[in-house]
């Protein structure tokens, strides 16, 4: 350890790096807690999806798989620049941090804005949305109602989390152009990617669950 | 400080893996396999979450600490789903009961 303490250095750590890493396993505890609030959802829906297969089948299929796909796509790329943004934070690159800060907001709020303004609105109007005007006539209409709880519930959790983390990077970029981050102090970027990106993995399994079931009709 | 550089053409082609299972994934669902239809789709899912933890996440890089913590999720994550589906996906081997007051135990003779 160098006699000179780093000004990124918290006093309760003896180096950077044992600093990175209570910050690295106080995030990914975190996140450990975060897969069991969606595994609750994954199970209640595995159960369902189990008896009531038909009715899951037939509302999966009422769902727009172009524009899940869209959605994948947009989230994926979020993530790369993510990542990439992670990278020059720890590079010391202020300016190209706070450009893929942007670019990473910017597809944040397009996921959340196709998913909540043309998704859930497009459902609305079909009256798709349970206990407000749900109104499917054909086999297996409460199956189908079933389903559609599911898919508010967990698009909707998803893309709470979203807002989330949109706001977190907001006051990222807030502090990076304070010129808070440099080559040595970077951890609250990296930690803000773990979260981003696990918000990523939970639509990983979100669209095949959501809306390929169905999608061989 | 040791932090993990990785170079950037690492990350498109994790992106560009990412973006070609995904095509395949939607392209697998529209063919009728029954039901493997969701054991294919969740395989994929598991593969691209796996490329996103490993590389995106830098797991691949972390301590032996954060390997415990992720695997320790994913076998709660496991004890929460075997669990939960061994109940309800045996429940129908059992017979169902009566309905309450038919039972066949006289309680005052």
């Amino acid at each position: 350890m160098s006699e000179v303490r780093s000004a990124a250095l918290a006093e309760q750590f003896e180096d950077l790096d044992q600093q990175h890493e209570a910050s690295s396993l106080g995030m990914w505890v975190f996140l450990a807690t975060e897969i069991m609030f969606f595994g609750g959802l994954f199970a209640g829906y595995s159960v369902y999806r189990g008896l009531y297969f038909p009715g899951f089948d037939a509302g999966s299929a009422l769902l727009n798989v172009k524009v899940g796909a869209l959605n994948t796509a947009l989230l994926l790329c979020s993530s790369l620049t993510m990542a990439l943004g992670v990278r020059a934070a720890t590079l010391g690159k202020r300016r190209e941090l706070a450009t893929f800060l942007v670019l990473t907001i910017l597809l944040g709020l397009t996921f959340v804005g196709i998913k909540l303004g043309v998704e859930w609105h497009h459902d609305y109007l079909e009256h798709l949305a349970p206990g407000i005007n749900f109104a499917y006539e054909g086999p297996n209409a409460r199956a189908v109602e079933l389903f559609f709880v599911f898919y508010f519930f967990m698009t909707g959790v998803h893309a709470l989390h979203m807002v989330v983390g949109v706001s977190i990077l907001a006051v990222l970029l807030w502090m990076t152009f304070r010129g808070r981050f440099g080559p040595e102090r970077y951890n609250p970027v990296e930690m803000a990617g773990l979260y981003w990106h696990f918000v990523d993995i939970i639509w990983i399994f979100l669209y095949p669950l959501l809306y390929l079931i169905g999608a061989h009709h | 400080m040791a932090a993990h550089v990785v170079a950037k053409k690492t990350y498109f082609t994790v992106f560009a893996t990412l973006i070609g299972l995904t095509a395949l994934t939607t392209y697998v669902a529209t063919i009728d396999l029954g039901p493997l239809n969701i054991v294919v789709a969740l395989l994929i899912a598991m593969c691209k979450a796996s490329l996103v933890v490993l590389f995106f996440m830098h797991l691949r890089w972390s301590s032996r600490l954060m390997h415990v913590v992720g695997v320790a999720a994913l076998f709660w994550l496991a004890i929460l789903l075997a669990l939960t589906l061994s109940d309800y996906r045996t429940r129908p081997w059992t017979p169902a009961g009566k309905p309450w007051g038919t039972s066949n135990i006289q309680f005052n003779r």
